[in-house]
């Protein structure tokens, strides 16, 4: 049986999150220590070479993202993207508040590999909370001196979840509806007021102060060789135990659901999982023996996305879950691009009229063109994911569908 | 309670500070009265017509009256099938409004929310703000009565 | 330069460029509604979309930057299929009754369905789009029932007027230009200059001077320079039998070199006066506290004969010019001399120095 390892989450429940001394005896700003006893190149090369790829959902190699801004930039941002608005989402959000220091110590890391001295953590309006907590931490930070000359800011979402796309958010804080920028430019060369600007979820920088300590061989050597290190998982549905979890990358999905999570509620029998939040795949039975890791799930035509594992069992209406899923994407749309302002409100439409047994097999035709071309032709992440959940769900749960079509 | 000019001013040389300002008036007012679109356009120097565009992008921010108790119900996947939509009709019912509006006293809005980020315990309701877990149509009484 | 592979076709283009444009300079047409090379790229409209080999997702070419090795099919079936349900989305919005609109046969929505063979709407699911249109403004009427939010005008009011009067309100589906408080526009900043109706691709934004008097295609466009003040824009006289029923811009370099097809309020909608019956169309001479019609000869004999007289009798420095941004600066430079030189006297002023 595979086991917990924690790397993001070593010091949860062990250390008083408001408490920066507890940070300090347990290790704390070693890690920082350390990376600014090197150089920023040898930092980055540090960093690429460990092969942490972004935990934000695009796997993205983090070194090698940092390695694209220009060194000699006078001005640069590192930005935090604590927007989690994935539903079914809440890992980052664990993570902040059982110990907060450790994503102002990996934030600061990243200040030093990229030279810059201004950070902001961009947190979802919906964890007004945790910003109080995270104001507390810097204050303490700043008043023990462990941060330098780096300094963090942090910004109050307002209820949009396509802001934690990385350039609807920095246009965000910059002030502006969050609508994405087209790209390139890449925020790494012109972001936020139009300087470089490095963007990374909350789990990719607290991941960070472990491997500049332990360096870049130990932390390959964890999980799969491809996506290395845990990831910090999020249960919710109908399994026994919803809980979050951090897991080597080679868990599967099986591991996840029955040993973790303590398989189905109530002893009834499993129907599907959606992983990587409400924009994440379906996914049958008969997949659940795939590993959690970025490269599998894509294998599978899933996504690991955020890490939150949606379990619905046996007596879930697949058709009702799809239809609520499309209602989210309209309402978050941003409306800028035209495939997906309007193509996320009529797919809401269609599966609701579908949802209520009134459709036939040309709305089905006309749902699946729809969505095969949003992915393709939508400006940003949103409008490109959001025909996921319906497409899936088609492949492997099509039954489900035809039950309700009108016959003519 | 601070006038709306003096709370906006305070975010003045915070750049791009108009979202954290509009959070800070909402935070006394509940809602974004009138004067503050003009007032936000002329302190951070956009137009009127982009600071209503920013106040009407963010669905927690409202150019509308709203009540004191502002009750958010997430409808988001996990929380829908953990009962979101029975959870929904009670309050509608317990309050005699429809979500998205306020009772005639000014005291609760319903509104309807996507996912608020604890669903190790849907279905989740928040009042200004405050998350409450697992919630049930049983419970709305006795939440709404902690509402003075 | 930058090679790339268009069609099958290898192009080069200047490095910097976009898709776009080095399809434009290949000849190849690229279907655009969001796109306008004189203001801000939005990439927003998914129209010019084209398939580069090898990835996953289309590009949009306005903004899509050219890159050597690339190949790149603008018509290929995907593309055309994506096109055609964008132009589907933007339907099943539309109130079309290009029957009556004032931009028929010059819109490019109807155009791009015309091309694309989108006859009616995959889409047409739930309540069809129904904004009120009323804003009372004597200049031009707002139908967002035909706006295919491309932000054209948005941008054009922020970046080639500076007025910023519009903006987007809401988001997703729900998005629409307005003005704070979607209120109107006789209540913005707005000056009625016009430009957002310029750019603006579809018929949601259209002249109410101009309702009813012709289609664009049944009109002559003629160039001229405005005649209301000394900048001197370039504006296109839409003449149809004799008669001028509209003014629209010109915005290339060369025939617009002024202004480039920005106008101003008067210059944009304030040309009816050409055919009012009011119009002075001669020289008229007060005799006895009534005016009679009088030849141009008899009028400035006059006006000679009475202009010597008060010299003589009160002196040059009884006299002075006033003259008007109206006349160009050679008709000023004419006024000044002849105030100088011919009457005599330094008694010259200018409107413009109000
Ligand atoms: C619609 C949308 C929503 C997103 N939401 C989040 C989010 O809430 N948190 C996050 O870290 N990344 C989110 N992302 C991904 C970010 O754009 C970006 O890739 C990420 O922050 C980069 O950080 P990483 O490399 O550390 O993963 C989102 C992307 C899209 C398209
Ligand atoms: S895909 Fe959707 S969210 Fe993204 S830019 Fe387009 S409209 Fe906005
Ligand atoms: S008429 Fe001119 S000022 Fe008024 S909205 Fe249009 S572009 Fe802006
Ligand atoms: S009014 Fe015209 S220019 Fe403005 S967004 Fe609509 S279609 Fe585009
Ligand atoms: S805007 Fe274009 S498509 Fe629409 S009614 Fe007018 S001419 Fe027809
Ligand atoms: S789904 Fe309701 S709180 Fe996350
Ligand atoms: S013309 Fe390129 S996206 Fe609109």
């Amino acid at each position: 049986m595979i086991e917990e390892k924690r790397i993001v989450l070593r010091n949860a429940d062990l250390i008083d999150p408001e408490k920066i001394e507890d940070y300090l005896l347990a290790g704390g700003y070693q890690g920082l220590e350390k990376a600014r006893s090197m150089s920023s190149p040898d930092l980055i090369a540090e960093i690429k070479k460990s092969n942490l790829r972004g935990r934000g959902g695009a796997a993205f190699n983090c070194g090698l993202k940092w390695s694209f801004a220009p060194a000699d930039a006078p001005v640069s941002y590192v930005v935090c993207n604590f927007d989690e608005g994935e539903p079914g989402t809440y890992k980052d959000r664990i993570i902040v508040q059982k110990d907060p220091q450790s994503l102002l110590e990996g934030m600061a890391i990243c200040g030093h590999a990229v030279n810059s001295k201004q950070g902001y953590i961009y947190c979802r309006g919906e964890y007004p909370y945790v910003v109080d907590l995270l104001n507390r931490a810097i204050d303490q930070a700043r008043g023990k001196g462990v941060l330098g000359d780096f300094d963090i800011e942090v910004r109050m979402g307002g209820g949009a979840y396509v802001c934690g796309e990385e350039t609807a958010l920095i246009e965000s804080i910059e002030g502006h509806r969050g609508e994405p920028r087209i790209k390139p430019p890449f925020p790494g060369v012109a972001g936020l007021w139009a300087q470089p600007t490095v963007v990374n979820n909350v789990e990719t920088f607290t991941n960070l102060p472990s491997i500049v300590l332990n360096g870049a061989e130990w932390f390959a050597a964890i999980g799969a060789p491809n996506y290395p290190g845990t990831k910090v998982l999020t249960l919710t549905g109908d399994v026994t135990n919803r809980v979050s979890i951090e897991v080597p990358t080679t868990a599967t999905l099986r591991e996840v659901i029955y040993d973790f999570g303590g398989g189905i509620k109530e002893g009834k029998k499993f129907k599907a999982v959606q992983v990587g939040g409400t924009s994440g795949g379906f996914i049958p039975e008969s997949l659940l023996d795939t590993p959690i890791d970025f490269d599998s799930m894509r294998g599978i035509g899933a996504t690991l996305g955020t890490g939150a594992v949606f379990v619905m069992d046996e007596t879930r209406d697949i058709v009702d879950i799809t239809t609520r899923i499309a209602k989210f994407f309209e309402h978050e749309s941003c409306g800028k691009c035209n495939p997906c302002r309007e193509g996320t409100f009529r797919a809401y439409e269609i599966m609701k009229k579908i949802n209520q047994g009134q459709a036939s097999v040309q709305d089905i035709e006309n749902l699946t063109i729809l969505s095969q071309v949003m992915e393709k032709a939508c400006l940003c992440g949103l409008g490109q994911a959001a025909p996921s959940p319906i497409l899936t769900t088609l492949k492997h749960f099509y039954p489900e569908y035809q039950a309700r079509l009108q016959l003519n | 309670m601070s006038t709306i000019k003096d709370i906006i001013l305070s975010y003045r040389d915070k750049p791009g500070g108009i979202i954290e300002a509009y959070h800070a008036v909402q935070k006394e007012y509940n809602y974004l009265p009138e004067e503050t679109i003009a007032t936000a356009a002329s302190t951070f120097g956009v137009s009127e017509a982009q600071a209503y565009g920013v106040a009407t992008f963010y669905s927690y921010l409202s150019v509308e009256q709203r009540g004191k108790y502002i009750i958010r119900m997430c409808e988001s996947a996990p929380c829908h099938v953990a009962g979101a939509e029975a959870l929904i009709k009670a309050f509608e019912a317990a309050l005699g409004i429809m979500a998205g509006e306020t009772t005639a006293d000014g005291k609760f809005t319903l509104e309807l929310t996507e996912c608020v980020g604890q669903c190790q315990a849907t279905p989740v309701i928040t009042i200004n703000n405050v998350p409450y877990l697992n919630m049930s149509p049983e419970q709305v009484p006795a939440v709404l009565a902690l509402c003075k | 330069m930058i090679t790339l592979t268009i069609n099958g076709k290898e192009v080069q283009t200047p490095k910097g460029s976009t898709i776009l444009e080095a399809c434009q300079q290949a000849g190849i047409p690229i279907p655009t509604l969001c796109y306008d090379p004189d203001l801000r790229l939005a990439g927003s409209c998914r129209m010019c979309l084209v398939e580069i080999k090898g990835r996953p997702l289309y590009a949009a070419s306005c903004v899509a930057p050219a890159e050597n090795g690339i190949v790149v099919e603008t018509e290929s079936p995907g593309i055309v299929a994506a096109r055609k349900v964008i132009l589907e989305l933007l339907s099943a919005r539309h109130n079309f009754n290009c029957q009556v609109c004032e931009k028929n046969g010059n819109c490019k929505l109807q155009d791009y369905c015309y091309q694309y063979g989108v006859k009616e709407s995959r889409f047409n699911y739930g309540e069809p789009t129904n904004y009120p249109i009323n804003d009372p403004n004597p200049f031009f009427e707002r139908d967002y029932n035909k706006c295919i939010m491309c932000t054209r005008c948005v941008r054009a009011c922020e970046d080639i007027s500076i007025v910023r009067a519009i903006s987007v309100e809401n988001r997703g589906h729900h998005a629409k230009i307005s003005t704070a408080f979607d209120g109107n526009l006789t209540d913005s900043p707005c000056v009625f200059c016009g430009q957002c109706v310029m750019v603006c691709p579809t018929g949601a934004l259209t002249s109410k001077v101009s309702a009813g008097l012709g289609r664009s295609y049944e009109v002559d466009k003629v160039l001229t320079t405005c005649s209301y003040c000394g900048t001197g824009c370039t504006l296109e006289l839409n003449v149809k039998d004799d008669r001028v029923v509209g003014v629209t811009s010109n915005r290339t370099d060369t025939g617009s070199p002024v202004n480039k097809g920005a106008l101003c309020v008067k210059g944009r909608f304030g040309w009816d006066f050409i055919n009012s019956p009011e119009r002075l169309t001669t020289p008229l001479i007060k005799e006895n506290g009534e005016f009679r019609k009088a030849s141009w000869d008899e009028a400035l004999d006059l006006v000679a004969k009475r202009l010597g007289e008060i010299k003589t009798e009160f002196g040059a420095d009884s006299m002075a010019v006033f003259t008007s941004a109206r006349v160009t600066n050679e008709e000023n430079y004419i006024a000044q001399k002849f105030t100088r030189a011919v009457l005599g006297t330094n008694n010259v002023d200018h409107c413009a120095r109000l």
